[in-house]
């Protein structure tokens, strides 16, 4: 496909600088030769020494891996900015709501806008959880909404994340050597800040306490630093003064969790975990997992202890669930979406199934319950043999995979061997819910660094860059 | 404070600590074997380095055949051998990894530097004329450590647990160190207090960096007997028995408090028999018993810790 089919965000059709990267462009314009190549060393440089790095999965020696820095900042305006907060806080809002029906009455399976096999029979729907009352109803405490531009004004949601979104650790450091390295890029230009993150978080996940906790004690669960996103955890945690804690740091007594310390127990009122459902509990999810902590569940159950993210939250962010995202927005908001949603086919559907399968050169197809990337067709970039192995899987289990259209993702400059040129990219802004519902005005920027690829996952090859926000 | 992070601190500490009493350990092996003397006596110091490092069975299995090069490599550089210089900078490293929320960044930064510059460092920084400058590498990696530790850190009980773990570490080595000259050989055209002997006595302080210190207490020629005590029982000597204990009862009493738990109790009475012992007492009980159950008993010191604090299970 030709370049000038994508929305490129720094250069209009006309080839005049668009408004956002006025500043930009004209600082790319006055580095001295080499400059480009010889930052991004030293960026480089920066995030090994600081050992911000991430485990990659299921390959031999070293694992440690560096995610690439892109140097070029991603810019939003003011009013872009605008549109897309609303538009991700009212996502949240409306699915936060959508847990708390599912695990009570289930309003919205009864009005008919979602079926009901979907909702119950999905894998990540946690019977415990039903009828189970949460502080401030707030299922989804952090939330990663991963959105696409394809035009000036057209943004659409690729998928929510629910369960344990990860990443924010590199909007927080993106920004800190962005402005170690180019200091006078800062200068001037009005760039929202993001460091108050931490911050917020904390803030949000003491207001979900259980009740009569003066001060309560939060704690981050990691399952360790063998954990790909360890580094983040670990920030985190260091940011908010809190305590990382792993599985077997935390015991279960009188109803209430505490930690091992030097100084003997202590009570935990919060976790912030970072481990899946499935192993967070042993007596009530995996018994085989050795990163949960025992009865923790039904301290739980009763009110002793908040778990955020909650327990079951996956049904929301599940890929089967997402076509119906827009009706759950109208039902419980009695709003119209602010931001679209990607036409989805349900290959569970024959009809679906037979256009997919018809179209595989034209669609992105996807398993329901993946993540990461991983598992996942791009038919445009795919051979006819790639497609054919896709076909047999998909039909040994059709209601496992859904399609979409190929979306013309924006591009943003980039720095790559051949220079400066155009690469398609994403975004994922944090919505923090708890005392109130916001986003901190940036996010994780990701970006495909081979020409033409719409594949930005990290575990992919993808890299990231600095998100701004201007202020008007 | 976590069980588990105080534990990690602690062992961060010990094998940060114990890659510079390495780097000693080799140095001082490799001086000895400078000095005119025969195969045997200069196997006898390959010997003694392996065993002070606890390195022995290992090397056995891997080398068999006892060779200045291959012992040096096995100390220092190799992967497979869990208490050489890479496998400890490593193991302090990951420690470091796992600690992050709980030391400073220039402390993390640090560590990640030394472990950063040791994988782009060449197999023959080790070669005969080039280890010097390796260990001292070594040292001033693990100097830094200490400095910004004690520079960054804030004053509470992160603190205390590393201290604990330096001094643990560094009175084990220098016990060690000084055992080790009861198994190095003197050919038998040597005398006790023959000009060998002394180089030997005189390479052993060096290596603990002790040797002008030495001069500067006994104005004298150099002893044995002078030589062991002041390596047990000088206050004043920043790597003494003495020394490393007087520091750690004062760390325990800041950790413990009124709390009295039993690993201060075992360290009591270590240090008691440091402050009040002669080193003639010592001498005739012998020398390489007294170490030997200073050995165990500063081993028990540590576990016994982790028992107290780390609610280990």
């Amino acid at each position: 496909m030709p370049e000038t089919s994508f929305f490129n965000e720094m250069l209009a059709e006309d080839h005049s600088v668009r408004d956002a990267y006025r500043d930009i462009a004209k600082w790319l314009d006055g580095l001295p030769e080499g400059q480009l190549a010889l930052k991004t060393e030293e960026a480089e440089l920066l995030f090994r020494r600081m050992g911000i790095t991430f485990l990659v999965y299921g390959r031999g020696g070293s694992n440690e891996r560096l995610i690439p820095f892109d140097v070029i900042p991603r810019v939003f305006t003011a009013p872009e900015w605008d549109l897309l907060s609303r538009g991700s806080i009212q996502r949240v809002r409306a699915l936060n709501m959508f847990l708390h029906d599912i695990y009570h009455g289930a309003e919205i399976v009864r009005a008919g806008k979602i079926p009901a096999d979907l909702v119950f029979n999905n894998d990540y729907f946690q019977i415990q959880m039903h009828g189970l009352d949460v502080p401030g109803g707030v299922y989804a405490h952090i939330a990663g909404i991963d959105l696409v531009r394809v035009s000036e004004s057209e943004f659409y949601v690729l998928e929510d994340n629910l369960r344990a979104p990860s990443g924010v650790s590199y909007m927080l450091e993106n920004r800190a050597i962005m402005m170690r390295l180019f200091p006078e890029l800062f200068d001037g230009n009005a760039v929202s800040p993001v460091d108050h993150y931490p911050d917020e978080l904390l803030r949000n996940l003491r207001a979900v306490a259980p009740d009569g906790m003066g001060e309560p004690t939060v704690a981050l669960l990691t399952p360790g630093a063998f954990n790909s996103a360890y580094f983040e955890h670990a920030y985190l945690a260091d940011s908010m003064g809190i305590e990382l804690v792993e599985a077997p740091d935390l015991f279960v007594r009188d109803n209430k969790v505490f930690m091992r310390t030097t100084e003997g127990p202590q009570r935990v009122d919060v976790i912030y975990r970072r481990i899946d459902d499935d192993f967070i509990d042993p007596l009530a999810f995996r018994a085989d997992s050795m990163l949960g902590v025992p009865g923790l569940l039904s301290v739980y159950r009763s009110g002793g202890v908040t778990v955020a993210n909650a327990m079951g939250t996956g049904v929301a962010d599940d890929k089967s669930v997402y076509p119906y995202v827009p009706d759950i927005i109208r039902f419980y908001l009695g709003e119209e979406p602010i931001l679209n949603n990607v036409p989805t086919y349900m290959l569970r559907d024959p009809e679906d199934l037979k256009y997919a399968l018809d179209n595989l050169a034209d669609l992105v197809v996807k398993e329901v319950h993946g993540s990461g990337g991983y598992g996942m067709l791009v038919g445009p970039a795919s051979t006819e043999k790639e497609r054919e192995e896709y076909r047999a899987r998909v039909l040994e289990n059709p209601s496992g995979f859904i399609a979409q259209p190929t979306l013309s993702l924006s591009t943003c400059p980039t720095f790559v061997e051949s220079g400066v040129a155009p690469r398609h990219v994403d975004l994922r802004p944090f919505v923090l819910s708890g005392e109130d519902v916001t986003v901190v005005p940036g996010g994780l920027t990701r970006v495909a660094l081979t020409e033409g690829s719409l594949v930005v996952n990290s575990s992919q090859g993808g890299g990231t860059k600095d998100t701004w926000v201007l202020q008007e | 404070m976590l069980g588990r992070v105080a534990d990690q601190l602690y062992w961060m500490a010990r094998y940060s600590e114990r890659t510079e009493n390495l780097a000693r350990i080799i140095d001082v092996a490799d001086r000895m074997t400078l000095t005119p003397q025969t195969d045997e006596t200069r196997r006898s110091a390959w010997v003694s380095a392996l065993e002070v490092a606890g390195a022995q069975a290992g090397y056995d299995e891997k080398h068999g055949d006892i060779n200045g090069p291959d012992v040096v490599q096995y100390l220092a550089l190799d992967p497979d051998n869990p208490s050489s210089i890479y496998s400890s900078i490593r193991a302090t490293r990951e420690n470091a990894r796992a600690l992050r929320g709980s030391i400073t960044t220039e402390m993390f930064e640090s560590i990640n530097a030394t472990w950063l510059e040791l994988q782009a460092m060449e197999a023959d920084v080790v070669k005969p004329g080039a280890r010097r400058e390796f260990f001292y590498w070594v040292k001033d990696r693990a100097h830094l450590f200490r400095g910004v530790a004690e520079g960054t850190m804030l004053q509470d009980e992160a603190l205390s647990f590393m201290k604990v773990g330096l001094d643990i570490e560094r009175a084990d080595c220098t016990a060690r160190l000084l055992d080790s000259k009861y198994h190095v050989l003197l050919p038998a055209s040597e005398e006790v207090g023959g000009a060998l002997d002394y180089y030997q006595w005189g390479t052993l302080l060096r290596s603990l960096s002790a040797f002008r210190a030495y001069h500067k207490i006994y104005r004298d020629r150099i002893s044995a007997s002078r030589v062991a005590e002041l390596i047990i029982l000088n206050a004043q000597m920043p790597r003494s028995l003495r020394c490393c204990y007087d520091r750690l009862s004062e760390t325990l009493e800041d950790l413990c408090g009124t709390s009295a738990p039993e690993c201060q109790r075992l360290a009591g009475r270590l240090h008691s028999g440091l402050r009040y012992r002669r080193i003639d007492e010592i001498f005739s009980a012998g020398l390489h018993e007294f170490l030997t159950e200073f050995i165990e008993g500063n081993a028990q010191v540590g576990q016994q810790l982790a028992r107290d604090f780390m609610m280990v299970r």
